[in-house]
């Protein structure tokens, strides 16, 4: 190697090279960058059109020209407060969705673990995909399946009936049950992840320092589970406060996503509706915060 | 760390104000309605044509290949229709004020309010030769028109009918009293229309149950009227079984037998003595609510022409006949009853019997405006739906 | 943990009673699929294939399955680009208002769908309209992707927090630029929950009814057809042929994905090796 071609200079770096040594001494514009796109469209166009539609509840409907008069008032709200059925509603939908969410947690417990920590990898590749698979048949016509199933002369009845007894028929115990049947897949999935990721060496540890197989369980596989569930439980949580088709199909009662979608569709009260949507939107903000509180989001 | 925090959140709730604050100035300042104005003369078609309405109302052979009216629309005006099928008024309303659509076929309880929305814009009859032959029950009617204005073009109308299993309700009920009556055999096992114009249905029984309370149209209800009405569907509640809001979901309960009584469309009645379940359908003697459809044309429609075209396409009798076969009403246009395949189809949904819908109140938007001399008393649709979220608990 | 034999029998006992819970409502659906009357009543009388026939014959069946198929691929592809976007974003870097970004991601989903629907519905119509782009098959995508961001970001963020940044700094110290660390260190080790944030966003994207109906125009989708149908007595054994044959078909890319995903996890540390070589 002659002298002159060590101390050349050495060829400018492709632009590629170039752009990534730029960006590099500039973390500040990485994060720009990287956040430009899914901000930029959360922020200005999905949060901005909440903004107005929220800004809608405070507004009200005028009765007689039935237009939207944009004046600030509190009478959605009032009428949310003072009459009892709305109260009603939401404690129910919010009760229901808390029940389908412990249901969820209890039913998926068993089979993730199974997946976990038992079966061989390609017995844990066919349950996934068992599991994924129901996603893909239509809600609508798994709904509908299930309220063939639950009428008078359906398949519940037809089963139980040499037991002597009934089934539940419609009504609130059906949507906790098509409910749970519905979202049961988004917990699996969480909480399988979770567990998985539970390091063999705890276990042994514990094992090691003298506990039983209970006691590991509840001490240390439970806890660290824990936040795993908490992350399914934000989808069954969610989707359950916002549903009004299973309710229409397979009960008479009415949740908070019925009252908005009846209150949407009048083309003149999206204030009442607006305000109403409210509510969900609050305790999922509050069930949100809790969540991430709970370690939640590490887990999802 | 909770220094940084607190900044960061006061920061990130200023951000957030500011973007909140300007979308609401944008929102506040929002389109105005284009003008309504009538056509005054129908061109050339734009080649497109794009309409919401209800199932079984545009069909194009994909649902039945024999079932296809629109494919010859399609190559007499080179108009190419897409349509849009909706599940309610409700639904349409809030479609139709999306803006992109040319036109719907609105129920009297959407048409007012889209009038009033201003969604949608007058109808030039004169363009629409057809429209002539129209039953003249169903011109200028208060849903279509607005101060001698017309806001569309007569579609069909039907009634709902009071409908029972046959092998489990005896006697043979010609009242509503069936439905209502707190001490219903049947309690547990009755239906109703799961929306709130279904109080109209209730008012309807009181008056002619209570005429004291003076009554005259079931969607003009003051005060005590529309409290009454409401007080006889919370003590229904106590007796009802399931709710329906689609077809479908009405024939599986009665098929079943969940349901034995209860208010429906002709369409069910045909569909299960079709399936050999053994029903019957009747107008009771109280008479009842109905509905009565029109074509209207979207003030924001991009393909006038297509619509003038559609409008007269719909209301010519071949078309008319299929429609109504299909469906299960009674055309707007007459001469399309001799055209049916069954030959007294006519005379099953009474398309010509006034006496008949003279006992069929028509579903109407309520407003507050009595009509009357009661002036502006009346209670208006979000009053009937929060009524409506109040009797279902 | 060893667990006892009657503890793995107990599992296995549940797991085989979950999966039947599961199954047992797509096994009714297939059932009516044959069902001679047109109503769904219990139990079946008779049973017959001409459904089959009429459902592979429909062409708004088809044409529904073929606009689905095409928004779900648009939204996935859109959802992982921003997902990932983000995920490295929060993952990586500290920055003002970072907490807040999972709040954000996650709101389209866990808000109710019509709320969601009518915001973004007029949204587009603000914005979108003037351009002269109105409701279709585009806005379909970009309301579906929004609340598939969620997805994708949730999986890349969990692996991201795995994987240990070493690997990359080694990757860089022999020489890689960020693209090449990215593409041959960083890539393979997320393509797994890429692939898994990709099916489920599909999965939703797929079955979702309520933010479609308000940001599809005319356009229909295989729910949209599916809730028409359902409406429509004469239809609802088509709509059962056509479900059955959807979660039949669903089979391949679940399989093929999840074989995938075992074969990445074996090949990454190998890929990554290679590729820090260059």
């Amino acid at each position: 190697m002659s002298a002159n071609e060590v101390t050349a200079t050495p060829p400018r770096p492709p632009l590629g090279r170039r752009l990534a040594t730029f960006l590099y001494r500039r973390p500040r514009l990485q994060v720009g960058l990287l956040l430009a796109g899914p901000m930029g469209w959360l922020v200005i166009a999905y949060l901005g059109s909440l903004a107005v539609l929220f800004l809608a509840a405070f507004w009200r409907l005028d009765p007689f020209t039935a237009q939207v008069v944009h004046q600030l008032s509190f009478d959605n709200f009032r009428t949310l407060w003072e009459s009892h059925v709305y109260r009603r509603i939401a404690t129910r939908t919010v009760g229901i969705a808390a029940a389908v969410t412990i249901t969820d947690a209890i039913l998926a417990f068993p089979i993730a673990y199974y997946m976990a920590r038992i079966a061989t990898p390609r017995v844990r590749g066919l349950l996934l995909v068992a599991i994924l698979m129901p996603l893909w048949s239509s809600y609508l016509v798994k709904v509908y399946a299930w309220r063939t199933m639950l009428q008078e002369g359906g398949l519940v009845n037809w089963a139980l009936s040499p037991l002597g007894l009934k089934g539940p028929g419609f009504g609130v115990v059906a949507t906790w049950l098509v409910f749970s049947y519905l979202w049961l897949p988004f917990m699996i999935l969480p909480v399988y992840a979770g567990l998985e990721r539970i390091p063999s060496s705890l276990i042994e540890a514990s094992s090691d320092l003298g506990a039983k197989a209970g006691r590991t369980f509840r001490g240390v596989v439970l806890p660290l589970a824990f936040p795993a569930v908490v992350a399914g439980s934000i989808f069954t949580f969610s989707l359950t406060l916002g549903d009004y088709i299973t309710p229409q199909l397979v009960s008479n009662t009415q949740f908070i996503g019925n009252v908005v979608y009846d209150n949407v569709g009048v083309a003149n009260n999206l204030p009442f509706a607006a305000a109403f949507a409210l509510v969900p939107v609050a305790v999922m903000i509050g069930y949100l915060l809790g969540a991430r509180r709970l370690g939640a989001f590490d887990s999802l | 760390m909770s220094r940084p925090w607190k900044r960061r959140v006061g920061s990130a709730g200023l951000a957030l104000t500011v973007v909140f604050l300007a979308f609401a100035a944008a929102g506040c300042g929002s389109s105005k309605k284009s003008g309504s104005a009538m056509q005054k003369s129908v061109g050339d078609g734009e080649g497109h044509l794009s309409l919401i309405a209800w199932a079984g109302y545009v069909e194009d052979g994909s649902t039945d290949p024999k079932v296809d009216w629109v494919t010859p629309f399609e190559q007499q005006t080179g108009c190419q229709t897409s349509v849009k099928v909706a599940g309610s008024s409700d639904e349409m309303v809030t479609l139709m004020r999306t803006g992109g659509y040319d036109g719907v076929s609105a129920s009297g309880d959407a048409s007012l309010r889209l009038v009033g929305g201003k969604d949608v814009s007058p109808v030039n009859v004169d363009l629409v030769p057809n429209y002539k032959d129209v039953v003249p029950a169903l011109k200028d009617q208060p849903y279509n028109t607005v101060d001698g204005v017309h806001y569309g073009i007569p579609h069909g109308r039907g009634a709902n009918l009071l409908m029972w299993r046959t092998d489990k309700v005896q006697p043979a009920p010609d009242s509503w009293s069936v439905v209502f009556d707190p001490n219903s055999p049947y309690k547990g096992h009755i239906t109703a229309y799961d929306r709130p114009i279904y109080i109209a249905d209730a008012a309807v029984y009181l008056k002619a149950t209570q005429p004291d309370l003076n009554i005259t149209n079931p969607y003009e209800l003051d005060d005590d009227q529309f409290n009454a009405a409401v007080d006889l569907l919370k003590k229904q509640r106590g007796v009802a079984g399931e709710y329906w809001t689609d077809a479908t979901k009405e024939i599986q309960s009665f098929t079943s037998g969940s349901t034995l009584v209860g208010t429906t469309w002709q369409y069910q009645a045909n569909t299960l003595e079709a399936s050999n379940v053994p029903v019957q359908a009747v107008l009771p003697k109280e008479g009842s609510t109905g509905w009565s459809d029109t074509w209207m044309i979207s003030s924001k429609a991009k393909h006038p022409n297509c619509m003038y075209k559609w409008f007269d396409y719909v209301l010519s009798p071949k078309v008319q006949a299929q429609i109504a076969e299909w469906f299960g009403e009674a055309p707007a246009n007459v001469k399309a009853c001799s055209l049916t395949t069954v030959k007294n189809h006519c005379q099953i949904f009474h398309a010509t019997d006034e006496a008949y819908f003279d006992k069929v109140a028509e579903w109407e938007t309520p407003i507050a405006d009595c009509g009357d001399d009661r002036g502006n008393t009346c209670k208006d649709y979000s009053q009937w739906t929060q009524a409506w979220t109040e009797i279902k608990g | 943990m060893v667990e006892s034999p009657l503890t793995r029998i107990a599992l296995r006992v549940a797991t085989a009673l979950t999966l039947a819970f599961i199954y047992l409502p797509l096994l009714v659906i297939a059932l009516y699929a044959f069902n001679d009357s047109r109503t769904q009543a219990w139990p079946i009388h008779g049973l017959t294939l001409r459904w089959f026939s009429k459902a592979l014959d429909n062409q708004g069946a088809r044409d529904a399955l073929l606009t689905s198929l095409k928004a779900g691929l648009g939204a996935t592809l859109l959802a992982l680009l921003l997902g990932s976007l983000a995920a490295f974003a929060v993952q990586r870097y500290r920055f003002f208002g970072r907490e807040t970004v999972s709040f954000l991601v996650i709101l389209p989903i866990a808000l109710p769908g019509i709320v969601t629907g009518m915001a973004l519905n007029a949204t587009f119509r603000t914005v979108f309209e003037p351009f002269g782009l109105g409701l279709g098959l585009f806005t379909v995508i970009v309301g579906h992707a929004t609340f598939c961001i969620v997805v994708v970001y949730n999986n890349v963020v969990a692996r991201l927090r795995r994987l240990s940044r070493s690997i990359e700094e080694a990757s860089m110290d022999l020489g890689a630029d960020t693209w090449q660390t990215f593409r041959y260190v960083t890539l393979p080790s997320i393509r797994t929950a890429l692939f898994a944030g990709a099916l489920l966003a599909f999965a939703l994207s797929f079955d979702e009814i309520i933010v479609t109906t308000f940001t599809a125009g005319a356009q229909q989708t295989l729910p949209i057809w599916i809730f028409t149908n359902l409406s429509r007595p004469n239809q609802l054994p088509i709509v059962n042929v056509v479900a059955v044959l959807v979660v039949l078909l669903s089979a391949i890319p679940v399989y093929v994905a999840q074989r995938l995903t075992t074969e990445a996890a074996v090949a990454a540390p190998g890929a990554a090796a290679a590729g820090a070589r260059q």
